[in-house]
C-alpha cells in the first residue's frame, strides 16, 4: 500500500487495479487456452490446465507490474503449472500416444484439411521442450528472448530447440505424405507415430 | 559452393515446406484463439472476484 509512485502518476490501487488487471487478463484467455491445447495435445486437459493458469495469475496479482508484459507472465504460469502436473502424474510417452490419438479423433470438422491433422499429431510427438519453444515463437508471437524468459533458459537454447522441433517436425510430416499416397490415413498416422519414435531414439 | 547449381533447388524447396509448416503452426494456433471462450472461465474469475471483494 506504500510503494511509492513512480512518477507522477498515481498508482492503481485495490479494486481499480483489480478491475484493470482482470480486464487484460481476459483478453488473454484465449491465447492461454491455445497454448495450453498445444502443450496438452488434448482439448478438455487444456481447458482444466488454462482455468488453472487464469487463477493462478489472478492470485498472484499483486506480484504483476501493470504495463508489463501479461501474456509472457501469464505464458510463464501456464507452462509451470502443466509441469508441476506432469511431474504428480507421470506417465510419459504413453501419455503423449493416448493424447495424441484423442486429438486426432478429436478433429469433428470432416472439411479440415489433412495436413493439419498431420501437424497436430506431429506436433504432439515432439519432446515438450521443443513443442513449447517452437509454439511460443512460431505462433505465439514472442521474441526468442521472451520464450526464453517464459521457460527459463537461455536464449540460444530456446533458439536451438525451435530449430532442432523444425526440423523434427518437417521430417515427420515428410514421411507423413510419403506414406498417405494410396493409403488410409490411419496407415499414415501409424507410420507417422512409428517415424516420431526413431526420431527422439536417434536423439 | 561447387554444388551450387544443384543445392539450389532442393534448399527452396526444404524453405518452402518450412515456411508452409509455420503457417499450419499459426493457424493451428490461432484456431483455438478465435474459438468463443467457454462460459467457465469467466464464471471462475467472476467467483475469485467477489472472493477477494470480501476478502
Amino acid at each position: 500500500m506504500s510503494a511509492p509512485p513512480e512518477k507522477d502518476t498515481a498508482p492503481l490501487e485495490g479494486l481499480a487495479r483489480d478491475k484493470v488487471f482482470q480486464r487484460e487478463l481476459v483478453t488473454l484467455i484465449p491465447h492461454l487456452r491455445a497454448f495450453a491445447r498445444t502443450l496438452t495435445g488434448d482439448a478438455t486437459q487444456a481447458d482444466d490446465l488454462a482455468q488453472d493458469a487464469m487463477i493462478k495469475a489472478w492470485d498472484a496479482r499483486a506480484s504483476f507490474q501493470l504495463g508489463t508484459n501479461m501474456k509472457a507472465w501469464t505464458f510463464m504460469i501456464l507452462r509451470n503449472q502443466f509441469y508441476s502436473d506432469k511431474r504428480r502424474s507421470w506417465r510419459s510417452t504413453q501419455l503423449d500416444q493416448e493424447a495424441a490419438e484423442r486429438t486426432l479423433v478429436a478433429v469433428d470438422d470432416p472439411g479440415a484439411p489433412l495436413a493439419l491433422d498431420e501437424l497436430r499429431l506431429a506436433m504432439s510427438m515432439l519432446p515438450y521442450e521443443q513443442r513449447e519453444a517452437l509454439i511460443l515463437v512460431g505462433a505465439g508471437g514472442f521474441a526468442y528472448e521472451e520464450a526464453a524468459d517464459i521457460c527459463g533458459c537461455a536464449v540460444g537454447t530456446v533458439k536451438s530447440r525451435v530449430s532442432r522441433a523444425r526440423k523434427a517436425l518437417q521430417g515427420i510430416l515428410e514421411t507423413g505424405a510419403y506414406d498417405r499416397d494410396g493409403r488410409e490415413a490411419g496407415d499414415a498416422m501409424r507410420s507417422i507415430i512409428a517415424d516420431a519414435e526413431r526420431l527422439s531414439a536417434i536423439r | 559452393m561447387d554444388e551450387r547449381r544443384k543445392g539450389t533447388a532442393p534448399l527452396d524447396e526444404a524453405r518452402l515446406r518450412q515456411r508452409a509448416i509455420g503457417v499450419k503452426l499459426r493457424q493451428m494456433f490461432d484456431e483455438v484463439v478465435n474459438e468463443p471462450v467457454p462460459d467457465e472461465f469467466l464464471d471462475i474469475l467472476r467467483k475469485a472476484d467477489r472472493k477477494s471483494g470480501e476478502g
